[in-house]
């Protein structure tokens, strides 16, 4: 199966191609647009076809990356791909999320649609490609490019303020970046590779380790993004186009969840420890800060937004733990906020469609006209809610439950999250969906419709396979993380 | 067919009705919808007896069956299971009995109704959670049950959501259940560290090596099973609505009332008697965590008990009374009895539900009027009901002659907890202090309880042909609005008060159709005969044999055995009462009738005190509503926008364009600098705080 990562990562590609080609024929319109859309959507499939079959092939027993590609490039740069417990899930992930995306975007994009298409194809590439790479240059590659189509996607067919939000968004990331691509440049100069296998056992200096933590963090702590500096996510959200939400809520957040797990802990593990109590304490802010602003918020994207702040919060903290139980939670509650949150933005794009707006005031009584839009809301709410049975569940019991064991004050501060999940996330299912249906612009709205069901049903089914039987999911992480914790705890003497 | 079948068909019977229901129920039509759901909790019903005549009663062994793994990482060992023995059988018969029967009772009640398979979908999901919860073996299926019985009661209590009071109701409902979850869940995390497992059959056979061990928390050493058994024992006061998470279990008599009577009577909020009493044999060696349980279960019994003597809404009453009646239940477990606790949960269910379905037809013949001020005289119209009513307030006063052992089923349970917290209390103050509130409880309730019979059945009618509308809610003091005297009604804004629903004009209250009144009937004969038949299984001296090692007693605890020497002062103690707030009761509201509504007309510091509940909702809604939406929009304005990014994004725009002028200073920013410096203090000072108590 050598080859089959840098197929998947590169394959959408050809969607590009596809759709360059027709542009040159010099077709356009109505018929070029849906022939981009479905050229889009095939492309996607096929690549979320052959991430099932990478998982098929994946063996959960080793330790070692997998399916690994490692040739040398021009001076002295390598190409290497490689996935591993930690990895395999995301890189499934986004190709799930992708071929959503492209029909959630079916009917609300009409302009550009030849570029949009093009924008999240490449995005698909760069992201998969993050997650696969396994030389440090070419991960910061895939992690910086990452955002350019992402800045397009707000920047062109985005809200009103969508400048503002773009620019935003780039000022922080930038920041990040700056200090994370000195550190890397520092630890190819210091160790002498670039390769991050080799990187993963290369001991470095306990006081430099703590400079490049604080590097790699700022640039991850953005990505997450971690209190305070997570106020570029909601204006993104805002401004956004739906899929965009699906896209930078499932996978662009994970980015730096990943990074925590692939960088921080196993190659600074002493720094990590020294460090836990800091990340700690954002978590937690993060989870209590952002669920009481969720709360107050007029805006039913910017709500979930902010809610989404405080599960990374969860997530954060589970990863610091160091103990299998949080990591493996860490893990899954990124693997499943991907899922719901995905979701939830969907469920606003339905009606934003239909009514152009997100104001909460605006909407009320909808499950009278909607009763199928309301059970697929109820149920991702619960998700968000992390209700067992959902796969919301999982990950934040096992951070929780990791997480204790570090600190129990922050269990204990973290666990408030789950009362004022709960708050915000159904005083918003409330204010949307029961009382009168009083609006007259509200009157004639429409019930999903059977693309809508179909976007939904996977999303659905995805939500509650991972909340009825997590174990299956396990199994592919297991031996990865268990790596990773004994290395963690070997080298802090844990 | 085998054992592992015959429970499996049990436990997911239900669901199945819920998914043919909830997903077709608007295409294959209400009585389709009805029948089926009915029809598999009926076969689970007959299912469940089997079960616990084979395993507590005859010669089947315990069991478990597991079904697929849930979670497995390391020790954190999950799997969906059922274990069957006869604690979780005596669970199944009662939540199964009252299930089937609450189904039925619907088919009448919500006849009216338009989203009947909605109803009848989220009735079976309950149910389904339920038999989940009661099947457990492990703590993450428990809480799986237990969360999930929480959206089954949020769905239910905003059934009608059209309504802002209900929708209201169902979110503090499962708030309130979310508070007692955090301490639920920190409680599963502090016996996984504890015992290396999450397992019931791991953490039993070593709680005994855990006694008088401690446990680092918060930066204390405490006790550890103390801890552990305080912090599980705060989701059992969320679910069973206890003292300071008391507050959702009334407004949630804005659900459908046959709702009340499965979910807020006889069912979930038993889930933390049921849940104390599967833990005994962690709590056994607890001392503490169990001196909390009996002091919060007393307080419970007996601040519910005052707040029912003064409520006129018929569901809010029996609302009270569940409560009152979980806090004896709760501070029997407190004492060790939990064979008594679990018996009178046994027994409460089925006298409960009996009220709730009698105040259901009640409300239902009286075209959805539940104010008892405006009944009276109603045994004429509704004399089946009356009868099966009656009989529900002779079994929860727990009226039967001590010397004959000869009483209603109330009778058997409720003086079986008295006399063992009497048994407690001779070497334990906490046990000594629930022993007196449960003979003045036991007061107190056969006060408010024939207050209600009589307000309603008897005395002058206070309806008269065209006093049932609603419109006159909107006249009086009460502080509960009109759409919440008008609970019952469905929330069409276009249907008119007088409409009535087919009746027939006239506005007589009626007596209510078969399929109300068979389940009253056969729920009367449970009030009956419950106490009775099983007394001597449940508490007797077939006890240890019955329950077969399922309800655990430390070596120490002779609690079983002492309840039964009580002298004949505490046996006839509580009839002492019960016939006194009886006698207060008749005097008030039918010898002198008209004296209740004087005395509360004056509306007297007392009274005032407990119409308002204690002023709990004031308080909570002064402190933590109005709490959160102040620091969320403090966090909001001032942190996010103002603080965060007025120096980070925005303020770099606006310095850089400054700096580009020439201007140089930024004299508005100063202040958000330092404010900002603050901030990160705080955040600094939290970290050094979590590096300090690392443990």
């Amino acid at each position: 199966m050598t080859g089959i990562l840098s197929l998947i990562t590169f394959s959408p590609l050809i969607g590009v191609a596809a759709i360059l080609a027709i542009r040159l024929t010099g077709r356009t319109g109505e018929a070029a647009n849906n022939a981009a859309r479905w050229i889009a959507f095939v492309t996607t499939m096929v690549t979320f076809g052959l991430s099932l079959l990478m998982l098929a092939n994946f063996d959960k027993a080793t330790t070692q990356f997998q399916f690994v590609e490692d040739f040398a490039a021009f001076a002295g740069l390598h190409y290497r791909m490689g996935v591993d417990g930690i990895s395999v899930l995301f890189v499934v992930l986004t190709a799930f999320l992708m071929p959503i995306c492209i029909a959630a975007s079916w009917k609300s994009i009409e302009n550009r649609v030849g570029e949009y298409m093009i924008a999240f194809l490449m995005l698909e590439v760069l992201v998969i490609g993050v997650f696969t790479a396994l030389d440090l240059i070419l991960f910061y590659f895939f992690f910086e490019f990452g955002l350019v189509p992402m800045f397009l996607i707000i920047g062109i067919w985005g809200g009103k303020r969508r400048i503002y939000a773009a620019f935003k968004f780039f000022l922080y990331t930038l920041l990040g970046s700056v200090l994370m691509l000195a550190a890397i440049l520092a630890m190819i100069g210091i160790s002498g590779t670039s390769s991050i296998p080799e990187l993963m056992t290369y001991k470095f200096d306990p006081m430099l380790q703590t400079w490049l933590w604080l590097a790699f963090f700022a640039s991850f702590a953005v990505k997450m993004p971690m209190w305070p500096v997570h106020t570029w996510l909601p204006d993104a959200h805002v401004e956004a186009p739906t899929a965009g939400s699906v896209i930078l809520a499932g996978i662009l957040l994970k980015l730096g969840g990943y990074g925590f797990m692939r960088f921080s802990l196993p190659m600074f593990p002493q720094a990590s420890e020294v460090w836990a109590p800091l990340v700690f304490a954002l978590s937690v802010v993060a989870i209590i800060y952002t669920s009481l602003v969720a709360f107050r918020q007029t805006d039913i994207k910017k709500l979930i937004a902010y809610s989404s702040v405080a599960h990374m919060g969860f997530v954060t903290m589970g990863i610091f733990s160091g103990n299998t139980v949080g990591e493996q939670g860490a893990l899954y509650q990124m693997i499943s906020h991907g899922v719901i949150s995905g979701a939830l933005f969907l469920c606003v794009g339905v009606v934003y469609d239909r009514m152009h707006t997100r104001e909460i005031a605006f909407y009320g009584g909808l499950t009278q006209r909607m009763p199928w839009y309301a059970a697929v809301f109820m149920l991702f709410t619960m998700g968000n809610v992390g209700l067992p049975g959902t796969s919301g569940f999982v990950g934040e019991i096992m951070t929780m439950t990791g997480t204790y064991q570090a600190s129990t004050w922050t269990a204990l501060l973290a666990a408030t999250g789950v009362i004022l999940s709960a708050v915000y996330a159904l005083s918003l299912y409330r204010r949307v969906m029961f009382g009168e249906l009083t609006n007259p612009a509200l009157a004639n709205i429409t019930d999903l419709d059977w693309r809508e069901v179909a976007i939904f049903i996977p999303l659905i089914v995805g939500t509650l396979y991972l909340g009825v039987y997590p174990a299956s999911i396990f199994q592919f992480t297991d031996a990865s993380v268990e790596a990773l914790v004994g290395a963690y705890r070997a080298a802090t003497g844990g | 067919m085998s054992h592992e079948l015959l429970v499996t068909i049990l436990v997911f019977a239900p669901l199945l009705g819920a998914a043919i229901a909830g997903l077709s129920g608007r295409r294959i039509g209400n009585i389709p919808s009805q029948a089926v759901t009915t029809g598999l909790l009926f076969l689970s019903c007959a299912l469940s007896w089997t079960t616990f005549f084979g395993v507590a009663m005859g010669d089947w062994p315990d069991f478990t069956v597991k079904l697929l793994p849930f979670i497995n990482v390391g020790d954190f060992q999950s799997a969906w299971s059922i274990r069957i023995d006869t604690l979780s059988s005596v669970m199944l018969i009662v939540v199964t009995s009252v299930s089937s029967l609450v189904h039925l009772y619907s088919w009448g009640y919500m006849s009216e109704d338009d989203s009947r398979p909605r109803f009848f979908a989220y009735l079976s999901l309950f149910t389904f959670a339920m038999l989940a919860l009661v099947t457990a073996a492990d703590f993450m299926q428990l809480f799986f049950g237990w969360e999930g019985v929480g959206l089954a009661s949020y769905l239910l209590i905003g059934f009608w959501y059209k309504k802002p009071t209900a929708s209201a109701a169902a979110i503090k409902a499962f708030v309130v259940n979310r508070v007692g979850d955090f301490g639920f869940a920190l409680g599963i995390m502090t016996v996984f560290w504890m015992f290396g497992s999450i397992e019931f059959a791991e953490i039993f056979p070593q709680a005994q090596s855990w006694d008088g061990k401690t446990w680092a928390f918060l930066g204390y050493s405490l006790s550890a099973l103390d801890l552990a058994c305080f912090l599980l024992f705060i989701g059992a006061m969320g679910k069973s609505a206890q003292f300071f998470l008391h507050t959702w279990l009334p407004d949630a008599m804005e659900g459908p009332t046959p709702v009340s009577a499965l979910i807020h009577a006889a069912t979930m909020v038993t889930a933390g008697v049921y849940m104390v009493c599967l833990l005994s044999p962690m709590f056994e060696y607890a001392e503490g965590a169990k001196t909390i349980v009996t002091v919060v279960g007393a307080v419970t019994a007996l601040f519910a008990a005052t707040v029912g003597l003064a409520q006129n809404d018929i569901k809010r009453v029996i609302a009270y009374s569940t409560c009152s009646q979980l806090g004896y239940m709760f501070f029997a477990a407190g004492v060790g009895a939990y064979q008594a606790a679990m018996f009178h949960l046994f027994t409460h269910a089925f006298f409960k539900a009996l009220l709730f379905l009698g105040a259901g037809s009640v409300i239902h013949g009286m075209h959805h009027e539940q104010d008892m001020r405006k009944m009276g005289g109603l045994w004429k119209y509704l004399p089946f009901t009356y009868a099966v009513m009656t009989i529900g307030t002779l079994a929860i006063t727990g009226v039967g002659l001590p010397n004959l052992h000869l009483g209603f089923a109330g009778f058997y349970s409720k003086d079986a907890i008295i006399e063992a917290s009497w048994a407690a209390g001779l070497h334990n103050p906490a046990a000594q202090f629930a022993f007196i509130i449960s003979l003045l409880a036991a007061g107190l309730t056969s006060f408010y309880s024939w207050r209600l019979a009589f307000m309603t059945f008897h005395g002058t009618p206070k309806w008269k042909h065209d006093d049932h509308a609603h419109a006159a809610a909107q006249g009086h003091d009460d502080h509960a609005s009109a759409a919440q005297l008008e609970t019952h009604d469905e929330p069409l804004a276009d249907a008119h008060a007088d409409d009535d629903h087919g009746h027939g004009h006239d506005h007589k209250p009626h007596e209510s159709p078969f399929p109300m009144l068979i389940p009253l009937g056969l729920l009367a004969i449970g009030a009956i005969a419950a106490g009775f038949a099983f007394a001597e299984s449940f508490i007797g001296h077939h006890q240890e044999e019955f329950w077969n090692g399922s309800v655990f007693n430390a070596a120490t605890n002779h609690i079983l055995h002492e309840m039964h020497n009580a002298p004949t002062w505490v046996l006839w103690a509580p009839l002492v009462v019960t016939v006194t707030g009886f006698a207060i009761a008749w005097f008030v509201y039918i010898l002198r009738e008209g004296m209740g509504a004087r005395l509360a007309a004056q509306e007297g510091p007392l009274w005032r005190f407990l119409y308002n509940k204690w002023f709990f909702d004031e308080l909570y809604d002064f402190v933590f509503v109005r709490g959160a939406k102040l620091l969320g929009d403090l966090f909001w304005k001032g942190g996010d926008q103002k603080l965060i990014d007025g120096l980070g994004p925005d303020g770099v725009s606006k310095a850089s364009m400054l700096v580009g002028k020439g201007t140089g200073r930024l004299q508005t920013g100063y202040v958000y600098h330092y404010a900002f410096v603050m901030l990160l203090g705080i955040a600094g000072l939290l970290t050094y705080a979590l590096f300090q108590f690392r443990g």
